[in-house]
């Protein structure tokens, strides 16, 4: 196996070496930004699967359109997920994971 | 090796090593601006695979969007003295141990199964093609992603709104 940019499987790679970081962070992160931040590399890694799918699999361009609803997608994940985390900022006065346990006041 | 294998493994490397630094450093803003390398290598391999459109896509809205977004809310909920106990890392073994079980697995898979490549595809224009698709294909989803962004907009001003107690 090489490792060149003419080759799908570099690709696979640098994007499971990402997902595995993005995971890492998710699962051993206490801080709700830093989880959010492991979801972007997640989300980031299923894209360039599918642009690498897309240009060395079919050759058309539904793995790009793909690409750009997770794109929109993770806009809008990131906004909301951000405010809830300063919701629960304004609340406990800290943005610890397992600080907030409660589910209301 | 050509210049443009060198310009590769630049990218990759710079994608990687700042993913590791998001996921190891002790400072949350350290890892914030690391992921600015990740996002912008991640647009650099989009531009080797061709896809212009979506990479101009994730600098616009990954480094201009999403990075601006997470920073802000880093500046707001810390004290910044506080920068170096905030970060914290719980389970940190385990969860390297699992993750590193889970990598080789996936590398292995991907390794073994034979990908049919279809033909050589020519680096050209994508913009174009993506909005005729954009418009005939997938019109539904992309009405819908407009509905979703209002209502993720609104639901983010409902949630950071300071609560008003009578």
């Amino acid at each position: 196996m090489v490792f060149s940019p003419n080759e799908l499987t570099s690709y696979l790679i640098i994007g499971a070496v990402l997902f595995s970081l993005g995971l890492l962070c998710v699962l051993t992160r206490r801080n709700a930004i830093s989880v959010l931040m492991g979801v972007e590399l997640i989300l980031n890694s299923a894209n360039i699967n599918y642009v690498a799918f897309s240009h060395f699999g079919s050759g058309n361009l539904d793995g790009q359109i793909y690409a750009m609803f997770v794109i929109m997608l993770a806009a809008a994940e990131a906004a909301v997920g951000l405010a809830i985390v300063l919701a629960i900022f304004q609340l406990f006065h800290t943005i610890d994971v397992e600080a907030a346990q409660t589910l209301k006041e | 090796m050509d210049i443009s294998t060198a310009v590769f493994y630049l990218i990759a490397i710079i994608t990687v090593g700042s993913a590791a630094v998001v996921a190891f450093s002790p400072n949350i803003i350290y890892s914030a601006f690391s992921l600015l390398g990740t996002f912008a290598g991640v647009a650099g391999l989009y531009v080797f695979l061709g896809a212009d459109f979506v990479a101009g896509v994730q600098v616009l809205i990954y480094v201009g969007g999403i990075l601006v977004l997470i920073l802000f809310a880093v500046m707001l909920t810390h004290r910044i003295t506080d920068v170096e106990i905030t970060n914290r890392a719980a389970g940190r073994i385990p969860g390297l141990l699992i993750v590193a079980v889970f990598l080789v697995l996936l590398v292995q898979s991907i390794r073994e199964t034979p990908w049919v490549r279809v033909k050589e595809v020519a680096h050209q224009p994508t913009t174009a093609r993506i909005g005729d698709l954009f418009l005939e294909n997938y019109l539904l989803p992309f009405e819908l992603a407009s509905l979703v962004l209002l209502a993720a907009m609104i639901g983010a001003v409902v949630l950071s709104r300071k609560e008003i107690k009578d």
